[in-house]
This record gives structure tokens, sequence and C-alpha cells, in this order.
């Protein structure tokens, strides 16, 4: 079932962050590519470039030099307005902090995405209950995230990434915020979805919870690739 | 999209109803300002008009010249004469002579010994003769606190403060002791008919006004005035009309001759000319004044909102929303505040300025030591600016101030956004 199409591929990735008149280095020379229907891990002390890498994937932030290339586009060579297509289309997002719109309720949470892509009540409707369905909080559909705990909400912003079935889950630190069972909830929800859609998933994590669920770890230090294992079987 | 962002905005008061009280405060001040500085200049020019300058004045030369000490032995003489001239010339106006001058008056006890007195500001005017319209035009009715009306002869009417300072009643009897017009000394009595209080410090401490008839009697002045003044028959001030019969009237007189009868417009008499130009400059100075300042406190609002929002824009561009299309709502955002603030604000603002309108706002506590001639009571005056001045600044500074706020979304890279909610 699961295809060998690589959906993302970096090479020798730098990003560096001005700071004062010196310049930081946040990634020095990545080098790694993702096949369709991955659930790997970036993982690695605090600094050492995870969020920074992820970012630069999901298009929020471009490469100083060297290349990402996500979904047969080059990140630092699309337009701002291609890179807001991309992630509307095809890219989920999912923080530590839930980043819920506050003032709108779940169902208009999960729904959002789909306005952007302009679709049918009808269409969005369907969509979004399926996507509820998925993280089960069909009954939390009218709440605001004020209402409603730290793994629900959670769970919405998992919805919310998934709605739109993109090809890629990017996910930095999902269980920081999460007690032990509602972690292990939420990813065996994204572990099912990554079984039955066959969407690729991209963690970057310290949680043990969230190492134990991934099939490939990539160890980040210093900015640099440390180790990158692949286990076959849990 | 619309419906989903308007329910965000409305259901964030944050976001709605806070700027909506700030651009209408600042709508409603705007609206009141504007309201009120046409009134009190309009109020001041017509004041001014009522009592001393009339919208033309005509006077002699000789007059002209030291206006300000009421010099009536240069007075206009055969004025019923030239009264009907100028009524013939300029049948839109309404002509009315008057005598000013100064006097002193002395309120004796019941054996003729004197018991007070003090220095009065007097007027004679046409109380007596039928269709007279001086006293509605000086606002004398309304401005009666005791007594009536000079109904007859020898009657007088005191401002109250001098009725009080000189210990006198309606009824009693008092002196006038002043020059005439040949430069004589002239002692004339009438009786206290009633007083009045017109609101105005000058006018209220020492006015003493008796039927014309009377005081050309007292001093000497038979068919002469200290001038003519012309009204047009709308009351209002026009200064084209005003500046027309002005050359009219000039262009056929001999300058030459010391005692010709020369007519003045209100805005070239009591420094108005700058009052009536700047009637003009007040819309102008306030939109300014206020855009500026409106302005710089949207700016920051919308600044500090922005920052606030950081977090739900950082998600809406991770969620795929471009920048150009938040930028956008932003700026849709702030058009539908500024709106709805603009016409709240001038609503309120200009219900305001109709109360105050009618029932005026009493500054006299703050004027007592005015010498300028100043109507105490405040009124608004709606124009048609009103109407739309407020939006200048409502709806121009809140879309400005957001779009230098929302800028910084541009500004700042996708990532940073995101940095700063956590
Ligand atoms: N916008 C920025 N400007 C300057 N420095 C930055 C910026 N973003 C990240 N950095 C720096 O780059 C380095 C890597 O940051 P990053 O957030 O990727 O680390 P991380 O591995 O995600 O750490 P953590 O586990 O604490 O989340 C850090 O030292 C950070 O200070
Ligand atoms: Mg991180």
């Amino acid at each position: 079932m699961e295809s060998n199409k690589t959906v993302i591929t970096i090479r020798n990735l730098v990003k560096t962050f001005p700071m004062g008149n010196r310049e930081f280095t946040a990634l020095n020379g990545i080098n790694l590519s993702f096949a369709k229907g991955e659930f790997s891990g970036l993982v690695g002390p605090s600094g050492s470039g995870k969020t920074t890498l992820l970012n630069i994937i999901g298009t929020l932030d471009s490469p100083t030099e060297g290349e990402a290339i996500v979904l047969g586009d080059s990140v630092g060579e699309l337009s701002q307005k291609k890179a807001a297509n991309l992630r509307n289309m095809k890219i989920g997002f999912v923080f530590q902090t839930f980043n819920l719109l506050p003032v709108y309720s779940t169902f208009e949470n999960v729904e959002f995405p789909l306005l952007l892509q302009k679709m049918s009540a009808a269409n969005r409707k369907k969509s979004v209950m399926d996507a509820l369905d998925w993280v089960g909080l069909t009954d939390k559909a009218k709440s605001r995230p004020a209402q409603m705990s730290g793994g629900e909400c959670q769970r919405v912003a998992i919805a919310r990434a998934i709605v739109k079935k993109p090809e890629i889950v990017l996910a930095d630190e999902p269980t920081a915020n999460l007690d032990a069972e509602n972690s292990h909830n939420i990813l065996k929800t994204m572990e099912k979805l990554n079984q039955s859609l066959g969407t690729t998933f991209l963690f970057a994590t310290h949680d043990e919870k969230v190492i134990g669920y991934l099939k490939r770890i990539i160890k980040l230090v210093d900015g640099k690739v440390a180790s990158d294992e692949i286990f076959a079987k849990k | 999209m619309i419906r989903f962002l308007l329910k965000g905005l409305f259901r964030d008061r944050q976001r709605s109803l806070l700027p909506v009280i700030v651009v209408v405060t600042g709508v409603l001040l705007t609206v009141l300002m504007q309201t009120m500085m046409t009134g009190i200049l309009g109020d001041l020019i017509d004041f001014n008009a009522k009592f001393s300058t009339g919208h033309v004045k005509v006077v002699t030369k000789a007059y002209a010249e030291r206006m300000d000490q009421t010099p009536n032995d240069l007075a206009l003489s055969k004025v019923a004469q030239l009264k009907e001239k100028l009524q013939t010339e300029f049948p839109s106006m309404e002509w009315v002579p008057r005598i000013r001058f100064g006097g002193l008056i002395d309120a004796p006890d019941s054996i003729g010994e004197t018991r007070s007195q003090g220095p009065a500001i007097g007027w004679g005017i046409d109380f007596l003769s039928a269709g007279s319209k001086e006293a509605e035009r000086m606002n004398i009715p309304k401005s009666m606190v005791s007594g009536h009306l000079p109904k007859k002869a020898g009657e007088v009417l005191l401002s109250n403060q001098f009725a009080e300072k000189l210990k006198v009643v309606p009824g009693d009897q008092i002196t006038l002791f002043g020059s005439t017009m040949n430069g004589g000394m002239t002692v004339y009595n009438f009786k206290v008919a009633g007083t009045v209080i017109f609101g105005s410090g000058v006018l209220d401490r020492g006015a003493f006004i008796a039927d014309i008839s009377d005081v050309g009697q007292a001093l000497d002045m038979p068919d002469a005035a200290s001038e003519i003044l012309g009204y047009f028959k709308n009351n209002r001030y026009d200064k084209i009309q005003a500046a027309d019969a002005v050359k009219k009237f000039m262009s056929a007189m001999n300058t030459a001759d010391p005692y010709a009868p020369v007519m003045i417009s209100l805005r070239d008499q009591n420094n108005l000319g700058e009052m009536v130009d700047y009637e003009d400059l007040v819309s102008v100075m306030i939109i300014s004044i206020f855009v500026m300042a409106m302005s710089l406190v949207l700016w920051n609002a919308g600044l500090l909102g922005g920052l606030r929002r950081y977090g739900e824009v950082g998600v809406r561009l991770a969620v795929g929303e471009s920048k150009g299309h938040v930028y956008r709502s932003l700026i849709w955002e702030s058009i539908l505040i500024g709106s709805i603030g603009s016409v709240i604000g001038s609503v309120i603002g200009l219900l305001l300025s109709l109360w105050i309108g009618k029932n005026g706002i009493n500054v006299s506590g703050f004027m007592k030591n005015a010498s300028m001639m100043m109507p105490s009571v405040y009124r608004t005056v709606i124009t048609s600016p009103a109407f739309y001045i407020g939006f200048i600044p409502g709806l121009f500074a809140t879309v400005i101030g957001t779009a230098l706020a929302g800028i910084g979304i541009y500004k700042r890279n996708t990532a940073q956004l995101f940095k700063e909610l956590e």
C-alpha cells in the first residue's frame, strides 16, 4: 500500500538567523528525504533546529542555502501566494500550543481551511464532521476552545490539520501540553490516519511517548543530522 | 468566508466593540466641536451685529474715525431723510437709527440727595413706534427679569446688575448726567421700567436702554443719531451683499465732507473680519486636528490590536491563507468598524448638538471679567459639514491606522509571527 514516492527532499540545507551583527546558524548542511506515508520524527536537544526545519518544510520559513523540495516545489522559490496555497491544500500543521482561533467553535476552527479552499457548504459540513469523527469530537462541534480540555483542543487542531486530507502533517511537540493518556490518544489517532490514508507525518519532539510510535527517528544536534534510524516494526 | 470573518469580528469585543467606541468618541467630539465652534462664532458675529455693528452701519466720516468713543458731537443729522434714502436705495435691508452714548446715572433718595451712582453704557433705540423690531432684535423681551418694556416716553431699562448696584427697582426715578451733541451738560430724569440680563459681561455691567426719542431729547439730538444700522431681512450676515451695498453707497458719496455719511460693513468693525473668515477655516482646522489625533490613537490601537492578533494571523497563515488575503481582511474590518463608528458617532454628535443648540451651555461663570461683546450662553449650530465632518477622522483615520499597523504583517516573516505567539 505504501508507495515509495518521495514527498520531501532536503539538500545541503543551511538556515542562519541574524543575531545582532553576527549570524547564528540554526541548520547546518542538512540532507534528508522522506517518502510518502512515513511516520517519522526529529529529536534532539532544545535549540538543535527541529522547529526551524519543520517551519521550512512547511513553507513558513525559507532556506538560507541549499534547498527543500516539498511535493515537487522548492520552498525558497515559491511565491508567498503559492506557498500559502501549498499549505492550504497539502500540508497540515499541529503545534505545541494548540493555536485554535478562540472566537470560533470547534466546527468553525476545523472548517476554516476548507473555507479558504472555497469548498461548498455541504461538502464542508461533511468533511468537518468526518474529521471530528476521526478525533472523536463530534459531540463538541459547537464548543469554543476555552470550554474544552487541552487534549480536546489538540484533537481539534489535528482535525483541522487533516480535514483537507493533506499529503503531509507536520507536528511540532504535539504532546508537550498533554498528559500521558491524552498523548497516547492523539498519537493513536495519528497512527491510524497514517495507516489508512497514507498521510506522511513528521514530528519534532522530546517526548518519549511520541518516540515510541515513530518508525524513523532523526536526531539533530547543533543543526546537523547526528543519526537517522529506521525501525521496521515496533 | 466573509461571514466567517464577520462572526469572528463581532464575537471578539476587543476587535469590534473597543475600536468602535474609540471611533464613536472621536467622531462625536469632532462633530460637537464643529457645531460648537460654528455656533459660538455665529453667535459672536450675530451678537455684535445686533448690539453694535449691524450688518452694515452708516455713520459720519468723522464719527467713524473715533467710533469707540461714541463722539455724538459728530453724529448724523437729518436722520429721517437719510433713513428714507437708505430704505429706497437698499430695500432688501431694514434701517434703524440708534444713539449710543456714555453717561453717569444717579439714583436719588426720597429727598433728592444722591444715594448711589455709576457709569452707564447707553442706547437709544426705537421702542415706541409701531412695528419696530428693535426690542426683539436685541432679545430684550426674553432678557427681562423684572418690570416691563418701556411703553411710554421717559421710561428706561437697566441691566439687572446695574440696577442692583444702584439699588433701584422698577418704578424708581433715576437721573442721567451726560453731554449734549453740542458739548453742553445735560441732566434728564427717567423712570425705571424694568431690568434685563443679557448674558454678556459688558452689557450686564452698565446697560441703560431707552427710547431713541427720549435719548434724543436728553442729549439735545433732534433728528440726529449716532448711527443708522442696516440689517438683512433674513437676519443673516452676507459678507458679499454687505460689501456690494457699501460699494454702491460709497461711490455716490462726497468723501471730502467730514460730516458726510459713510457705510461700513460688519467685517470692518470690532475686528470681526477675522472672525468671519475664521468661520470658514474652522471646519478645516478641526478636521486636521482630529484626523491627526485620531490617526495617532487609532494607529496605536491598531498596532496593539495587531500585536495581539499576531497569533491569530500566524494560525491563519499556517492554515494556508495568503498574507495579502489577511491584510485585505484587516482593511475591510477597519472600513466596517470605521463606518459603523462614524455613523453612530455622527448621530450622537448631531443629537447632542441639537440639544445644546436648543438649550445652550451657560459659561457665564468663566467669563465674569470678559470685556469683549460675547454671549455667555453657547449654542451649537448644525451646518452641512456637521453631517460629514466626523467621517473624515472616523473612517480615514481608522483605515489608515490599520493599514500602517498591518504593514507589520508583511514585514515580519511568517515563522516570526508564530514565535511571537509562543
Ligand atoms: N527567528 C529566529 N531568530 C533568531 N534565532 C532563531 C530564530 N528561530 C530560531 N532561532 C534559533 O535557532 C536555534 C534553533 O531553534 P529551534 O526553534 O529550531 O530549536 P528546537 O530544536 O525546536 O528547540 P526546542 O526543542 O526548544 O523547541 C535556536 O538556538 C534558536 O534560538
Ligand atoms: Mg522547537
